[in-house]
């Protein structure tokens, strides 16, 4: 219990006399966790959304949609051999929906208030349909901003056949305000903006949407019953054979389409739905796991920064605690309680922040499929993202343990035990450089591993900002609720990326006052001003920035081409010209501060503590 | 030499008026220094001793422009220095100061040669002049084979001879020695006391701060601290102290 008890006090003390390092150490866990924490929650929602919204609403197997003037021909599919069930048919009306600033063509489909055997579309906000009330496809719901108790304003539309085009339509009537009940998902139809276009209504890319109301209240909005389609939904024996049964009875795809008269009646197999909802969202996948991977990358550089960084002081103390009767066991167990705690602060954040933020990436990927999905955090979530963040802690402890066990104490409590690396080269040619660039050339060589993280760091923020330009560039020009969710997600990513290399470049300037504090010292006392020294210690930043956002351009575009071979999109030259300057502006911003003050600490104070 | 140097040559290299410094606040205050006066002429070597904590190594800091006093006045060159900017103290350390250190305090990945050069090149000579500079001095104490090696691979005297060279690098007006021997077996001392005989011989202002009676018999004049304050001040003439060789003890 004492041993215990001293093992805690003295691992509460260092992490006290360090609060800074601590929460940047924290910082920099947590965010590990958090994307863990994300790729988690995300995955059960991207995995395979179709399948489970699917399950949730009682999916058809095959949606048939033919004139609603002459139903008998989708009517008899219903006895069709391998149907073991149906629902419908259902009057489809294409109607005009005004809603918050928004003017949408909509396919209204016309149900029965009472739940269908086959595709029962499933309320996630709200209830069912009901007279005078339209349930709205999640996605749809959330394009337009409305919810539960909003009005709607729905207009009848009229198709004219146009030769050469979409029909061109028309509005007839002031139209029906109609009260929102509720915001439901389905699998019969990819959601909103890919909604199949069932209705003789569809406008090249204009985005179509889903809205269903009572029997009653569609028909209402179609003087014209040459407008309305009909749709059944079945379920077969083998769902697996949905896309042959569907093709015996399509008509042939190079079929003359006729400009007049009743559409011909068409069948959709689920699969073809299933592939049509993956499209919406394989862009905003894409670009979450590419951001994940990116973001797990730049983490382990964190980590393996902040870890490096407390290194040298860690051997110290590891020799202090020796040299006053502490075994290897005891040193062990404090630094191991020094980053477990740590970790568990960092592993709750992880999960505090990655469920929090979970939404804003499925709100704007997924739309209806993500709300099918679980989106908290489960009890095999929170147990993985805290066996990560304790696996970080101890391989983090591991070197430090190894190395206090066979560091010698003496060289321990000289501070000798990780002397600076000799680059013979770059001390001479710093020699011929104005003072800051000499300072930081050499501060820079003094810890080559640092280097090569804080250029990986960059690179690979940079990479992942290329990235982002490139799917930018890729949807310019685009309108409409899909650019808008990519760019969300991407903006999302982005944000992300660029705070947690700002931890990095924050901290690892950090570290290197900290390590340089004795030479910043030296350098002064020997003539130096610490404006000099403050600006090497910027350049020993910017110098692997500037590097990092140069090789960041290649690996961006490497990235693309990776992402998606068949459509790499380059973005504008001007742009990924402005990168580089722009990270080394940004990352001399960032470190100045940590720069300013390693280059202002007492002189005196330092050099004295060497014989101390 | 410029009238400016002139006026500065006939100026005491170093002085200091009502100096005092404390640390800390309230109940934890300490009086490190208690209204020190010191004038240091050209060319002349003062030793400073007294016990651990009496106050002398903060006296050279504040002489040096490292730290700043809590009252008083600091001279160097008939220049005020204690209400000067970082900045100036920089420029003045540079040109005016040279220090010696007890622990050396050489940069660990840098050569003898690198290590003394490293001052001229802050001061903005040129890499030619400063390497130049730097195997003059490194002659001047004997280590011209020794250029190459890290500090690492160097004997604690040698180490020293490396940071008084590094001190005189840019032709100070006075050299500031923090126990330069502290850190020295018998023989290393006599290597070090000799170069900084080699140095009052040619005229270098030396500011030695020791607990060794042997180097303060060296010098001009000796000053005893105690308590942040001087209590003691005897002037030494070289015909009572005699030459280094004679110091007993120190001989190899």
């Amino acid at each position: 219990m004492g041993r215990a008890l001293l093992v805690g006090r003295l691992a509460a003390r260092d992490l006290r006399r360090r609060p800074g390092e601590a929460l940047l150490l924290l910082l920099a866990i947590a965010a590990a966790t958090t994307v863990l924490t994300l790729g988690l929650v995300l995955r059960g929602v991207l995995d395979k959304p179709f399948e489970s919204t699917r399950a949730a609403t009682s999916g058809p197997d095959v949606v048939a949609a033919g004139p609603f003037a002459d139903p008998t021909k989708v009517r008899a599919l219903t006895g069709a051999p391998g149907v073991v069930a149906h629902s419908g048919p259902y009057p489809v009306v294409p109607a005009l929906l005004e809603a918050k600033g928004h003017t949408v063509v909509a396919q209204t489909e016309g149900r029965d208030t009472a739940a269908a055997a086959v595709d029962q579309p499933k309320p996630i906000k709200g209830g069912w349909v009901r007279a005078g009330g339209v349930v709205l496809e999640a996605a749809f719901a959330q394009a337009l901003g409305v919810g539960p108790g909003d009005r709607v304003t729905m207009k009848a539309l009229e198709a004219s056949p146009r030769k050469g085009g979409p029909p061109s339509l028309r509005t007839r009537g002031p139209g029906r305000s109609l009260r929102v009940a509720g915001v439901a998902v389905t699998a019969a139809t990819p959601p909103y903006p890919q909604a199949a276009c069932l209705a003789n209504l569809c406008q090249g890319d204009a985005d179509t949407g889903l809205a269903w109301l009572t029997r009653a209240d569609a028909l209402a909005l179609a003087p014209d019953k040459n407008d309305v389609l009909t749709v059944l939904n079945l379920k077969l024996k083998d769902p697996a054979t949905a896309p042959a049964f569907a093709a015996e009875r399509n008509p042939p795809r190079d079929a003359p389409v006729s400009g007049s008269g009743p559409p011909p009646t068409i069948l959709q197999p689920w699969q073809e739905i299933r592939d049509g909802s993956a499209d919406i969202v394989r862009n905003q996948r894409r670009a979450l796991l590419t951001g994940a991977w990116l973001l797990a990358l730049l983490a382990v550089a964190s980590v393996a920064v902040l870890v490096g960084g407390r290194m040298a002081d860690q051997i110290r103390r590891v020799g202090l605690l020796k040299a006053v009767g502490g075994t290897p066991a005891l040193v062990a167990a404090v630094l191991l309680a020094e980053y477990v705690v740590v970790a568990l602060l960092a592993a709750a954040a992880g999960l505090v922040v990655g469920r929090l933020t979970a939404p804003l990436l499925t709100d704007a990927s997924a739309g209806l499929l993500g709300s099918a999905g679980a989106r908290t955090v489960t009890p095999a979530t929170a147990a993985i993202v805290t066996a990560v963040a304790l696996a970080v802690a101890v391989a983090a402890t591991f070197v430090p343990a190894v190395r206090a066990s066979r560091t010698s104490t003496v060289l321990a409590l000289a501070d000798a035990a990780r002397p600076p690396r000799r680059s013979g080269r770059l001390i001479a040619i710093s020699a011929r450089l104005p003072v800051a660039l000499l300072l930081g050339l050499r501060v820079a060589a003094r810890r080559p591993r640092r280097v090569v993280l804080a250029i990986a760091s960059i690179a690979i923020t940079v990479s992942g900002l290329v990235a982002a330009l490139s799917a930018h560039a890729d949807l310019d020009g685009s309108n409409g609720v899909r650019a808008e969710r990519l760019n969300d997600v991407l903006l999302v990513i982005t944000i992300t990326l660029v705070a947690l290399a700002a931890v990095n470049a924050i901290f690892v300037s950090w570290a290197t006052a900290l390590d340089t504090k004795h030479a910043s010292a030296l350098s002064r006392a020997l003539g130096a001003t610490p404006q000099q020294v403050s600006m090497g210690l910027s350049t020993a930043q910017v110098l692997p920035a500037l590097a990092g956002a140069i090789l960041g351009i290649p690996g961006g575009l490497a990235l693309i081409a990776l992402v998606d071979p068949d459509k790499t999109t380059m973005p504008p030259l001007w742009q990924l010209l402005a990168v580089v300057p722009a990270t080394v502006i940004v990352v001399a911003v960032l470190t100045a501060i940590p720069a300013r003050a390693g280059a202002r600490r007492p002189v005196a104070e330092i050099l004295q503590s060497e014989l101390a | 030499m410029s009238a400016d140097e002139s006026t500065l040559r006939a100026e005491p290299v170093l002085r200091t008026r009502g100096l005092a410094m404390d640390y800390g606040q309230g109940a934890g205050r300490v009086h490190a220094l208690d209204g020190v006066e010191l004038d240091v002429s050209n060319g002349e070597t003062l030793a400073v001793m007294g016990p651990s904590g009496c106050g002398k190594s903060t006296l050279l800091h504040l002489l040096g422009g490292l730290e700043r006093p809590s009252a008083g006045e600091v001279w160097v060159a008939g220049r005020r220095i204690d209400r000067l900017s970082e900045k100036a103290l920089a420029r003045l350390r540079r040109h005016a100061i040279g220090f010696v250190f007890q622990a050396f305090h050489l940069m660990e990945e840098l050569t003898a040669v690198e290590n003394i050069e490293l001052p001229a090149l802050l001061a903005g000579r040129s890499p030619g002049a400063a390497r130049r500079r730097a195997s003059e001095l490194l002659e001047q104490v004997g280590l011209t084979d020794r250029a190459a090696h890290l500090p690492s691979a160097l004997s604690g005297g040698q180490r020293q001879r490396v940071a008084i060279a590094r001190a005189l690098s840019n032709e100070p007006l006075v050299v500031l020695a923090d126990e330069p021997t502290g850190n020295l077996d018998s023989g290393a001392t006599l290597d070090v006391l000799r170069l900084l005989d080699g140095l009052r011989a040619a005229g270098q202002t030396l500011l030695i701060v020791t607990h060794d009676e042997r180097i303060a018999a060296t010098a001009d004049r000796l000053i005893t601290m105690r308590d942040g304050a001087f209590v003691e001040e005897t002037r030494l003439t070289r015909g009572t102290t005699g030459s280094l060789g004679d110091l007993v003890g120190l001989e190899r």
